[in-house]
């Protein structure tokens, strides 16, 4: 089993600076783990420790049930991808490739086939003796995983592999990606990004990371429908997870929820007795909106709307808002054309609606 | 007047003199041959704008070809006539030299120098900045290894004279001899390894230019290039020739150029330490015995240096707008 664990894994710079602290993560054989976070939140810094580029100031880290703290990066049985490529310029693309295997005094027939297989697999064949300034960014990249590929590691790491390209090969090269882990599923790869469409689409499980910690881990779907705090609930999905204050009034399996401008909203999060009178934050994101009447539990002016073709996305200010605070924003469906400046009136489904308390949901709370 | 006066007052008239010419013709090329009126106006500022450059640039362009042409040129003319410079005597000079058996031993030597001081200065200057890079003291050490290029050629060989000194209180080499028990000799009338004796003084001032020179292309690799290659498992040594020499490759060749084109020109160490004696000389030193005694065989020897530093010259060039690319 080529799983990863991480036990209390820290980082601190010059004994003083913490990038992170107390991360403890079980990784198994053939998941495709994706590290999101906002910039400067050490998801790079965590990589690049697992790749042993960084020291690993303090916890355990184990690849294949064999502690690695100090075995050096070659050893680990890791390859990595980066954001920059990282390619030798003065090499081919061929040596580029070639290059770990004839480190590791491979005999050349066998450097030969594999090489050319790799490139056959990445359609690089017609570029084996080009330099890397003779490419493409996304035959660069493809390069750079080829270079990967070729040393047949336990465990890949991607460092931001898709930043540097242009939106359209993204996306194509986004596929490849999720192709390539598809051919070899008991490969474990871990990839960094901060871009959550592609935190969403490749990841078997996703780690959020915040505050030097891990915010939250699951499956994408895990963290889009039962974030565990608001972090992550305004981290993931575009636009932001609304939220705005309210009360507890009522308890139970459905939680009723009293909004500061006195209308009521229900909940499917189960709570307790004691919870009556909490104050918390009610989170909704913009797509569970749907236009109700009066009784509507958001009621308010339209401030500006964005039509995106298929969706409309309506800013609009509840009555009870303050001035100058961020604007509820809903994802209506079709054109809106006319929303702008009228009153309108939404609500959501009770199982839609998230509750928060002092940032964490209450929905794990209670579990 | 006072020469200092008359220094200042000549710079002034200098000074005012260029932007004069630079104000005039400027204003002659807007407002007369070009002047944008009307329906000339963009087509008269482009080609003012063509004509610009070399109005400004001509006159610089003008006297440094004077003074860089005709000094070769004159001196060519000038080899080719007596010791007198009253008879023309075709390529004697040069014939003369060829069977000189000093000239044979100074191109010998200088043949051993060009093969050995740029080699030397550049391997000693990139492993220098090598070792220093991530060292917390490493500019302390860069400082003191740079210091010697701040001395001049013959105030080095100086310094050295006491390193090879007979005396073995003064010179370190007798010192040591000393010490073994072994009887005082000079270093510098050791037939053949003398000329490596005076290289290393050379090796020792230039190893301080290449080192900053490649110290700063070193920094210059992307640093992940170096990450892939420790992923790739490749050891320190592997990662130093196979990922970072290649990839300044460019600077090594301009640096090394460059200390060839400076050996072909050095003859203060040769002329400082021994006068050429002991089989010690090279061209520069030897065309300095025969300057004003026989200019017309030091003009030959001039031009026989000018064509050996010529296409090191122009490959060093090429290399340097390489590397500017």
């Amino acid at each position: 089993m080529a799983g990863l664990k991480l036990t209390n894994v820290a980082k601190t710079y010059g004994g003083s600076v913490e990038v992170l602290k107390d991360i403890n993560l079980d990784i198994q054989q053939g998941e495709l783990i994706v590290f999101v976070g906002p910039s400067g939140c050490g998801k790079s810094t965590l990589l690049r420790m697992i790749a042993g580029l960084e020291k690993i100031s303090d916890g355990a880290l184990e690849i294949d049930g064999q502690l690695v703290n100090d075995v050096p990066p070659a050893q680990r049985g890791i390859a990595m991808v980066f954001q920059s490529y990282a390619l030798y310029p003065h090499m081919t693309v061929r040596d580029n490739m070639a290059f770990a295997l004839k480190i590791a005094k491979k005999p050349k027939d066998e450097i030969n086939t594999i090489v050319e297989k790799t490139a056959e697999m990445l359609q690089l064949t017609p570029y084996l003796d080009r330099l890397p300034k003779a490419l493409s960014g996304g035959q660069r990249q493809r390069v750079a995983i080829g270079r990967s590929i070729v040393r047949d590691p336990k465990v890949y790491l991607f460092d931001e592999p898709l930043s540097n390209l242009d939106a359209a090969l993204r996306v194509a090269t986004r596929i490849e990606i999720a192709r390539l882990k598809e051919r070899m599923p008991d490969r474990t790869m871990i990839y960094v990004t901060h871009d959550q469409v592609e935190a969403m689409t490749l990841a078997s499980r996703i780690v959020v990371l915040a505050n030097k910690g891990i915010a939250q881990v699951g499956t994408p779907l895990e963290l889009y429908e039962t974030p565990q705090n608001e972090f992550v609930a305004q981290f993931i999905g575009s636009p932001s997870m609304n939220l705005l204050r309210g009360e507890i009034i009522g308890t139970g399996a459905q939680t009723r929820i009293k909004l500061l401008d006195g209308r009521y909203i229900l909940s499917d999060v189960p709570t307790t007795e004691e919870d009556l009178g909490l104050t918390v934050n009610v989170g909704i994101r913009p797509e569970d909106f749907v236009l109700s009447d009066e009784n509507g539990a958001y009621c308010g002016t339209v401030d500006i709307t964005e039509a995106l073709g298929e969706v409309t996305l309506v800013y609009f200010k509840v009555d009870t808002l303050a001035d100058g605070a961020e604007p509820i924003v809903a994802k209506l469906p079709g054109v809106q054309k006319d929303l702008r400046g009228t009153r309108v009136c939404l609500t959501a489904a009770p199982e839609k609606v998230h509750v928060f308390h002092e940032g964490q949901s209450l929905l794990y709370r209670n579990r | 007047m006072s020469p200092l006066l008359q220094g200042v007052v000549m710079i002034l008239i200098g000074l005012s003199g260029c932007i004069g010419y630079f104000y005039v013709s400027n204003f002659v090329l807007d407002k007369i041959i070009f002047p944008p009126k009307l329906d000339d106006q963009g087509r008269n500022i482009n080609r003012a704008n063509l004509v610009r450059p070399w109005l400004f640039l001509l006159p610089a362009l003008l006297l440094l070809s004077l003074y860089l042409i005709y000094p070769v040129v004159g001196s060519f003319y000038r080899s080719l006539f007596n010791r007198a410079n009253t008879e023309f005597v075709g390529l004697a000079n040069y014939g003369a030299l060829w069977n000189d058996s000093g000239f044979r031993t100074a191109l010998y030597n200088n043949f051993l120098w060009v093969l050995v001081v740029p080699a030397a200065s550049t391997f000693m200057g990139l492993l220098v900045a090598q070792l220093t890079d991530k060292l917390s003291w490493g500019n302390v050490a860069k400082s003191l290894i740079f210091m010697p290029m701040a001395i001049s050629f013959v105030g080095a060989s100086l310094i050295w004279r006491f390193v090879y000194a007979v005396d073995p209180n003064i010179g370190i080499i007798n010192a040591l001899r000393d010490t073994v028990g072994l009887s005082p000799m000079d270093p510098l009338q050791l037939p053949f390894w003398n000329n490596f004796f005076l290289m290393v003084i050379l090796v020792w001032i230039q190893t301080g230019f290449a080192m900053v020179i490649l110290s700063a292309a070193l920094r210059g690799i992307p640093e992940d290039t170096i990450e892939a290659a420790v992923i790739d498992g490749a050891k320190p040594r592997q990662i130093f020739f196979r990922i970072k020499v290649p990839q300044i490759k460019g600077t090594i060749m301009v640096v090394w150029t460059t200390i060839t084109i400076t050996v072909l020109k050095v003859f203060d160490i040769v002329y400082a330490m021994t006068g050429g004696n002991f089989k010690t000389e090279i061209l520069p030193s030897y065309m300095m015995d025969y300057m004003f005694r026989d200019d017309g065989r030091a003009t030959a020897v001039a031009f026989v240096i000018m064509i050996l530093v010529l296409p090191v010259m122009i490959w060093n060039i090429s290399n340097a707008r390489k590397e500017m690319r």
